[in-house]
């Protein structure tokens, strides 16, 4: 039984506008051990998706789920309390701004404390003990000293690494990582990757990563699901993505990686921006910014095609076993990039 | 720490300059003088009217008395009433502890009310909670404070009978010698049975108005901190924590919303100060706003700015200790900057 399974989830968000659908029949597995990435532009879903998981959205969203299986415990209308022993417990996060995500009114030692008094409960002085000892774990130098600092004192990679201890406080099986570097400087980003494929390997937890950042993917992740614009679009294991993307969004994406980009003056872009509310195209959502879309793309659909060997996407190209890759020459697309960036 | 007060207490020099010369000019621009109302209404012959002007000095140029009055206070004198010709020192502080008495009540219950009312409001936004008291609020802030007292007392003294109309202790049944000027302390103090029970009904409904006003704004003011407070990244971290809702609402959001709170509940002291002066005239509350307005109407100059000076130096020290409690309470404050 895998660790985590989502089926066909859903979000959307009353806004004055109508309903916004920001997530829209996602698929997931996961299992203890086992790092997923979840790539995609901003507003592409990958955040609104996790949240949903943890029940951390307002209460404007309206959360529509086949299935949503934690270690075989069924999450969907979950009592608050029972929501509660999983957030922090069974399951944590961690976010974007590790400064803006600390209270700055309470001291480190004090923020981490709560997650193990509520969670494991236990006297003052083994609690104490318990704080020092993940600080230590997560490589914050004179725990003791730390403990007492407030979390405008740290800086910003300290603070990721606080957030961190706070979310293994509980030896959580699910961490959900959501862009947890991206505040960070590029020196720092590296650390707390390490940091955290390092505590996921030694505690057998499955990591949710949600980045943008490829080369994040390519190094942490075994498999990966990449999001455009609420809908799943690819998701197949880390080396045969790199090594054969199957949707032309992912090749876009691969594309405009600065070591992969065939040599010459531009760096090739997707041209436009991910679809809002209003400009929804009718047929594929990625068919107004792809180099290939034809007639069926503007009016139809795709639907998800999956091999049984594993990888699936949402595109009306590709069909057959072994999938080839029968794009066009990649030249049409980095044309369009070069549009892209005139515009 | 230490260079912060002193920082401090160096702005408020100027303040205070300022204050003496608005006290001084604000009297003189009543019209009418002492010597006038002194004299009642069939005034007195020229000549005479001439030397008590000059006696009280106020037939020197402007500039002069103003100079006189400074050069007085630099040695700690502020002028002897002129309706009772004692110091206007001595007549002030045996008046505040009935007014600061009342101010204390007022503001406990504008706090006690107001937070939590405003904290209901966030959490309910939208919903018929928070209009409900974004209306009273609005209500209790746009109602004039004489008006107020008067309803109140038409209803609960007049027509229920509950509280007392006037005063601050039933003097026919009580008599005991002031120890701290806190009625209600002083009661506790005399020993005597039902004293204390007097005094806090003779308080009760004085602060609720004098509360009214104070308690609308920090209501409103706690809403609209709850509601920026709990958008905030570390309130979905203390949910993400798995922490339950009371302690995410008044532990993580409430603590960071008390920044902002604390500061207006400091502004709202020189609102009570005015306010006083109000509630203290309906309920012929023996303080300090009481004293003043009576002062004003008798032109009694040194007395009313005595007074003047007295309360703003009083909210000035109490803002001062606002911004020291800010310290406390903002972490980030705290350290140096």
């Amino acid at each position: 039984m895998s660790l985590l399974e989502v089926r066909k989830l859903s979000v959307a968000f009353q806004t004055q506008g109508g309903w916004f659908r920001a997530v829209e029949g996602v698929n997931l597995s996961l299992d203890r051990g086992e790092v997923l990435a979840i790539v995609g532009e901003s507003g592409s879903g990958k955040s609104v998706a996790m949240l949903a998981l943890m029940g951390l959205l307002p209460a404007t969203a309206r959360i529509e789920c086949e299935r949503l299986l934690l270690d075989g415990q069924d999450l969907l209308g979950l009592a608050p309390k029972a929501r509660r022993r999983l957030n922090g417990g069974t399951m944590a996060m961690i976010f974007q701004e590790p400064m803006s995500s600390l209270n700055p009114c309470f001291t480190i030692g004090y923020q981490i404390d709560e997650a193990v008094r509520t969670h494991l409960g236990g006297g003052r002085k083994a609690r104490r003990e318990r704080v020092l000892h993940l600080l230590e774990l997560v490589g914050i130098p004179d725990p003791p000293r730390r403990f007492d600092a407030y979390p405008h004192q740290l800086s910003g990679g300290m603070s990721q690494r606080a957030m961190i201890a706070m979310a293994l406080a509980a030896d959580p099986e699910l961490l959900i990582a959501d862009e947890p570097t991206t505040a960070l400087d590029v020196t720092v980003q590296a650390q707390i990757l390490e940091l955290l494929l390092k505590l996921q390997q030694e505690r057998d937890m499955g990591l949710i990563l949600i980045t943008h950042d490829m080369g994040v993917v390519a190094e942490t992740a075994q498999h990966v699901l990449v999001q455009y614009a609420g809908q799943q679009v690819e998701r197949q294991a880390v080396r045969g993505l790199f090594e054969q993307p199957l949707h032309p969004y992912t090749r876009a994406l691969l594309d405009a990686l600065p070591e992969r980009a065939p040599p010459g003056d531009f760096l090739p872009t997707i041209p436009g921006l991910v679809p809002g509310q209003h400009d929804r195209p009718r047929g594929c959502l990625f068919a107004p910014r792809c180099g290939h879309a034809g007639a069926l793309c503007q009016t139809q659909e795709p639907v998800w095609q999956q091999l049984e060997s594993g990888p699936g996407w949402r595109c009306h190209f590709v069909q057959g076993d072994p999938p080839a890759p029968v794009f066009p020459a990649p030249a049409a697309l980095q044309q369009g990039g070069e549009q892209g960036e005139q515009d | 720490m230490l260079r912060f007060i002193l920082q401090k207490i160096l702005l408020l020099i100027p303040t205070f300059i300022g204050i003496t010369l608005a006290a001084f000019m604000f009297v003189r621009l009543l019209p009418g003088d002492p010597v006038t109302i002194l004299t009642g209404e069939r005034g007195v012959d020229p000549e005479r009217r001439a030397a008590m002007m000059a006696q009280l000095g106020l037939d020197q140029p402007l500039p002069l008395q103003y100079l006189d009055y400074v050069g007085k206070l630099l040695q700690g004198d502020f002028g002897q009433s002129l309706a009772t010709h004692r110091p206007v020192t001595e007549e002030f502080f045996a008046r505040l502890p009935a007014t600061l008495e009342l101010a204390l009540f007022a503001i406990l219950i504008a706090i006690a009310l107001g937070v939590p009312a405003g904290i209901l409001a966030a959490v309910k936004r939208g919903r018929w909670p928070d209009h409900l008291v974004m209306g009273v609020a609005l209500t209790g802030y746009s109602m004039p404070i004489f008006w107020w007292g008067l309803l109140l007392i038409m209803l609960f003294s007049t027509g229920l009978g509950w509280t007392p109309v006037s005063g601050r202790l039933d003097i026919i049944n009580y008599y005991f010698e002031p120890v701290t000027g806190f009625m209600v302390i002083d009661a506790w103090l005399s020993g005597e049975r039902g004293a204390v029970a007097s005094a806090l009904r003779h308080l009760l409904l004085p602060s609720i108005v004098l509360s009214t006003i104070p308690m609308a704004v920090i209501a409103r003011q706690t809403r609209s901190a709850m509601l920026e407070v709990l958008g905030e990244d570390y309130v979905r971290t203390a949910y993400a924590k798995g922490l339950p809702t009371w302690r995410v609402i008044l532990v993580h959001a409430l603590r960071n919303a008390l920044i902002t709170v604390v500061t207006v509940i400091g502004l709202q002291i020189g609102v009570l100060m005015a306010g006083a002066v109000l509630t203290e005239t309906i309920f012929a509350w023996p303080g300090i706003g009481k004293w003043m307005i009576e002062a004003i109407a008798r032109r009694d100059y040194p007395a009313v700015q005595g007074g003047l000076l007295f309360i703003a130096v009083l909210v000035m020290v109490v803002n001062l200790i606002v911004d020291l409690l800010y310290g406390w309470i903002n972490p980030r404050v705290r350290d140096g900057r």
